[in-house]
């Protein structure tokens, strides 16, 4: 196959249809959040053609839960972004750099941990979260976020391709372990931070299950469990439109992120594969 | 690397808070869940060892077993289509061009929404009243089918809409992976005058080998474990047609409050995933070791 080749015309049609698969739904969504409640009411059709309103979106931003739940969404991803990155970082570079006891066995029993589904801990995390009166907090939300084996892996992977030469340089110098971490080496893996950084933020503003069960009043919700609530408590009344508005809403910040970030997703991708 | 007292010191320091937050949070669980599994443990009341009652009562629940059916129809459902479209994209897309570029961003921007969102925008394409599907279906003369209620129907919206949120990553790891096939193969085959289905079968596809089982085994112990999606548009209805092993766990758990029942259903989909995990394990080591 020649990478630089054009496609078939048959391939091309193909392709074509299957991206229309991929967008209509989305247009569609996007059409009826412009549309006022009441015409879809009558018929959902008429969102095919005018008139359009942005009604929906000034309902969202004036007196709807939503932008608490963004606000919500946005404390716990970063929250959960800053966290893994410390601490994959320092345990990265403990794993990759220095030698005590056990090393080795800690690091195989930190690898064992991908092999864990989140369903076969999420009942006992939820009782122990119980215990310890953390459910409808931020900390609640996110401390299961922080661990992360694959982010420890992928750390200290990328701590061992740098050469041990500079860390020596570093010590014959006279700075300490933590001075060679923090100034030299750390910004070497600048890269594997945006990687890291980016697969952490969208697993953790996607996630579901978790805060749906831990985050049940509706001031901690964050804005997945908001709209599934939205969603389940749909009715004619409340308003198609506004419903739909809110889904457009919260995929913005996503999409902006993945336009931004697209190579760094893909990168992280691409490491999934390795592994 | 210089020893030494100090540097084993600094290490558990590094290594610590991860290992810390990793034993409590995921390890400890992980037995709690176990230990739960063989105890009657209801919100209410004391918790009382019962030894294997909750896996006796698994085996013996028809609704266990009509999840565990649902999901394995689901996984097939997904995981087949799921990878030949993908695998088809990647082949296609596999271009330098500007044109390729845009589509695999199209293809890959479901991925990045949350179950939410995609179960959000797929009830009204597929619900029979105001959905697109149905708009369409009526302008055509039709009559809309029930895809949400129809005990026959609601599986199949359940994978399609699986499908189209899922399919930018398994296409990634195949346009990964034939990335990685060196040019010189085609080079060779070329010199041969060998077709592009030659080409294809001789030398794309035993290449794409490894990532192949990858996709199939990821995607596998994935859509096992599947919930979000069943519990927002279908709620597992008509009468648990569509109720997966994971939304039956959910339920049993935060319905009924069955703690320890819901544990033993939640061991035993773990196994379950587990035995897939290591199969891909070891298929993946094998055909690392024969393309070498």
């Amino acid at each position: 196959m020649n990478p630089r080749a054009r496609l078939s015309p048959a391939a091309l049609v193909a392709v074509t249809i299957g991206a229309a698969i991929m967008l209509a739904p989305l247009l569609w969504t996007i059409l009826l959040s412009l549309k006022a409640n009441s015409e879809l009411m009558r018929d959902t059709a008429s969102a095919f053609s005018g008139p359009y309103t942005l009604e929906n979106y000034r309902a969202i931003l004036v007196g709807s839960s939503v932008t608490h739940w963004l606000l919500n969404s946005l404390i716990v991803s970063l929250g959960t972004t800053a966290g893994v990155l410390i601490l994959c970082s320092l345990a990265g570079y403990g794993f990759a750099r220095l030698d005590f006891p056990f090393r080795r066995s800690l690091f195989v029993f930190v690898l064992l941990g991908l092999a864990i589904p989140e369903q076969a801990v999420i009942l006992p995390r939820h009782q122990l979260f119980a215990w310890l009166h953390l459910h409808n907090s931020y900390p609640g939300l996110i401390l299961p976020g922080l661990v992360a084996p694959f982010g420890v892996f992928f750390m200290t992977q990328y701590f061992r391709a740098i050469p041990v030469e500079l860390d020596e340089a570093a010590m014959l110098d006279g700075a300490s372990r933590f001075t060679l971490f923090w100034k030299v080496l750390l910004p070497l893996t600048r890269p594997a931070q945006a990687t890291l950084g980016v697969f952490t933020f969208l697993g953790s503003w996607n996630d579901y299950w978790w805060p749906l069960i831990s985050a049940t009043r509706s001031a901690r919700f964050t804005l997945t469990v908001g709209l599934a609530s939205a969603q389940m408590n749909y009715a004619q009344t409340s308003g198609l439109g506004f419903l739909m508005a809110q889904a457009v809403f919260a995929s913005l910040p996503i999409l902006i992120v993945y336009i931004i970030f697209q190579k760094q997703i893909v990168a992280a991708m691409a490491g999934a594969a390795v592994r | 690397m210089t020893g030494g007292r100090r540097d084993r010191l600094a290490g558990f320091a590094f290594v610590g808070p991860f290992l810390a937050l990793y034993a409590f949070l995921l390890i400890y669980p992980l037995f709690m869940g176990i230990g739960l599994s063989f105890h009657r443990a209801d919100l209410f009341g004391a918790r009382r060892f019962v030894g294997f009652e909750n896996y006796a009562r698994a085996f013996a629940d028809p609704i266990a077993w009509q999840a565990l059916w649902n999901t394995f129809k689901l996984t097939v459902l997904i995981v087949l289509p799921l990878t030949a479209i993908t695998l088809a994209l990647a082949l296609a897309l596999n271009r330098a061009t500007r044109g390729a570029a845009i589509f695999r961003g199209i293809f890959f921007a479901s991925s990045v929404l949350s179950v939410t969102i995609v179960t959000l925008i797929w009830r009204f394409i597929l619900t029979p009243d105001a959905g697109l599907v149905a708009k369409i279906v009526t302008t055509l003369g039709g009559t809309p089918p029930p895809f949400l209620s129809d005990p026959n129907l609601t599986i199949p919206a359940l994978a399609i809409t699986t499908i189209w949120w899922s399919v930018g990553f398994p296409m990634m790891l195949f346009l990964a992976g034939l990335q990685q096939i060196p040019a010189d193969m085609y080079e060779a085959a070329a010199l041969d005058n060998a077709g592009p289905w030659t080409r294809l079968f001789k030398i794309t596809l035993p290449s794409l080998r490894r990532t192949l089982i990858l996709v199939i085994m990821l995607q596998t112990a994935a859509q096992l474990q599947l919930f979000g999606q069943a519990q927002l548009l279908t709620a597992g209805g008509p009468s648990g047609a569509s109720r997966p092993v994971v939304l039956l766990i959910f339920e049993v758990a935060f319905g009924r409050w069955e703690l320890g029942y819901a544990a033993a259903l939640a061991e035993l989909l773990f196994l379950l995933v587990l035995s897939v995990t290591f199969i891909q394990y070891w298929a993946v080591g094998r055909a690392a070791k024969e393309e070498r």
